[in-house]
């Protein structure tokens, strides 16, 4: 589904990536792991055209995204929600979701967005308060369901477990877990939590330094001892 | 007591001026986080296309829609033509074009319309009417110039609260990365802000040129005070700026009326920085601090 061919990016003179090559199957989950600094976020970034690579490319189903601009992806089918969430706190939580439903090739009709308030009923009663007043486990389901409203094939999520609790963090990975199996979504899931990742990845890729040093089955990659003390921490 | 009413009311219509050019600088502001220094000059050159057309012998309000509409163009061909290629530079470049820009379209006006006075009409009445023996300030132009300015307020509230563009115009003036990312073409709802802001500059170079001379820098002292205005708002919150206005408009009438017009500049000053000292984000500054 998504096709990631010896794909390379630099910020200036720093090489954050630098040729990576993986596919993330369609109505799969594939976790991305690795350290601080390893080019997980900028893998995500020039996927979705926020960075642009120097060299190679990533293809969502046979389309060669390299040239595509951002805000054309989501009407590709491509979603992604950023590192530190992206919520707009100053709009409402209706408005953010609403605005989720704005970049699709169809049009979002109310019962889309109703779905996405009985998925989070949290959501749905704090719907016209600025998202300003959100938690962030809340705030996490609201980037979630907004990028749910634009119908994507393919769901990028940076770190959607970063600062949460364990127990919100299951949650969400659970919800995850069951839209692939219902929507048959394509998620690619960065993560530094690599054992709660794994846990409901069906693929995994390790990087370091900018360079994809394993891909394999995830409950592989979790029996690996020694490949879970050099990269994964855990 | 009819003087104190003379005051307020001078001062209210005065003060909706005002609030409409800072609600014009506002408008920028928040989607590019640039100070139009230009704005003035935009809008005086679009009150120049409306007396020209007035002057052919046509009618006032046709004069009034091309000077809005042409506002309208101008804004969004400054924002494609100029802004755009120094959008992603330091701010500095911004400011320093809207200052060349400021100079450039007053020398333009000058060349083109030439730099004497020409009288503006006013499609109302400039004096004032009578309650019982009591003499009320406000004039036909006044109340036309309140009203004018409420029901573009009230449009833009309709514009941003209520309609899916409105909505992405905001997304795309908090955070341009986010709403790029969710499909929101935020180039061109910049182009439609600056558009829409010049516009509203227009319409408060009409109703101070109403009834008064016209030169290439008759707007230039509004300036000052617009922007006083919409410091006083916050700069970032488009209510803060009528309300701003508002209290300036009245305040500098005050001023100007039992103390001597020398000194409303400085009164300008002066309630500004006890403003800003009391609360330094200025009267309509909230809590959530803008996401890094
Ligand atoms: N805007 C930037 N400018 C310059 N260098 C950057 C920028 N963003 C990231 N880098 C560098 O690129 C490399 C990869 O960073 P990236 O953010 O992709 O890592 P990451 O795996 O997402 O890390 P983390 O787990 O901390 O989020 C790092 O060396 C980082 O210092
Ligand atoms: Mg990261």
């Amino acid at each position: 589904m998504l096709d990631i061919r010896d794909l390379t990016a630099a910020y200036g003179p720093v090489t954050a990536l630098d040729g990576v090559s993986f596919t993330a199957p369609e109505g799969k989950i594939t976790a991305v792991l690795g350290a601080n600094g390893a080019g997980k976020t900028s893998l995500l970034r020039t996927i979705s055209g926020l960075l642009r690579p120097t060299r190679g490319t990533a293809y969502l189903a046979d389309q060669d995204l390299s040239r595509v601009p951002v805000e054309r992806m989501s009407r590709l089918g491509l979603s992604h929600v950023p590192e530190g969430r992206g919520v707009i706190t100053e709009l409402t939580v209706d408005e953010n979701l609403r605005l989720g439903g704005m970049g699709r090739a169809d049009r979002a009709k109310p019962a889309d967005l109703e779905r996405i308030y009985t998925l989070f009923p949290k959501l749905a009663d704090r719907r016209h308060k600025t998202a300003h007043v959100l938690s962030g486990g809340e705030r996490q389901m609201l980037v979630i369901g907004r990028a749910l409203l634009a119908t994507p094939k393919v769901l990028l999520l940076d770190e959607p477990s970063l600062g949460l609790a364990p127990r919100i963090v299951a949650q969400i990975f659970d919800l995850l877990k069951s839209l692939v199996e219902s929507d048959g979504l394509t998620i690619v899931l960065v993560e530094q939590n690599a054992r709660s990742a794994l846990s409901i990845a069906d693929f995994g890729v390790v990087l370091n330094l900018g360079k994809l040093v394993v891909h394999d089955d995830a409950a592989v990659l979790a029996g690996d001892d020694t490949l879970r003390h050099a990269y994964l921490g855990f | 007591m009819q003087q104190f009413l003379t005051t307020a009311l001078s001062g209210l219509t005065q003060g909706m001026i005002f609030a409409a050019f800072a609600l014009a600088l506002v408008l920028i502001w928040r989607s590019t986080r640039i100070v139009n220094f230009a704005q003035a000059p935009m809008a005086m050159i679009t009150v120049y296309i409306a007396l020209v057309i007035i002057d052919a012998g046509y009618s006032y309000w046709l004069g009034f829609a091309a000077a809005l509409l042409s506002g309208l163009l101008l804004g969004a061909v400054v924002e494609r033509v100029a802004v755009r290629p120094v959008e992603d530079k330091p701010h500095i470049n911004a400011v320093i074009l809207t200052l060349g820009l400021f100079i450039v379209i007053h020398a333009l006006a000058a060349v083109i319309f030439g730099s004497r006075y020409r009288s503006f009409p006013a499609p109302f009445g400039l004096s004032g009417f009578k309650v019982g023996d009591m003499n009320i300030a406000l004039t036909g132009f006044g109340v036309f110039s309140i009203l004018a300015v409420l029901a573009v307020m009230l449009l833009l509230v309709l514009l941003f609260r209520f309609t899916n563009v409105g909505l992405m115009m905001r997304a795309s003036a908090f955070n341009q990365e986010v709403a790029r990312l969710l499909g929101v073409r935020v180039t061109r709802m910049l182009t439609q802000g600056w558009a829409l802001a010049a516009m509203v500059g227009s319409l408060s170079g009409l109703l101070i040129a109403g009834g008064n001379l016209v030169h290439p820098s008759y707007m230039d002292s509004v300036v000052v005070f617009g922007f006083v205005a919409a410091v006083l708002g916050g700069l970032d919150s488009p209510i803060g700026a009528v309300v701003g206005g508002l209290i300036l408009g009245v305040s500098l009438s005050f001023v100007s009326g039992y103390i001597g017009s020398e000194v409303v500049a400085l009164a300008a000053l002066v309630i500004l920085m006890v403003v800003l000292l009391v609360r330094p984000g200025g009267l309509f500054s909230h809590a959530p601090a803008r996401r890094v």
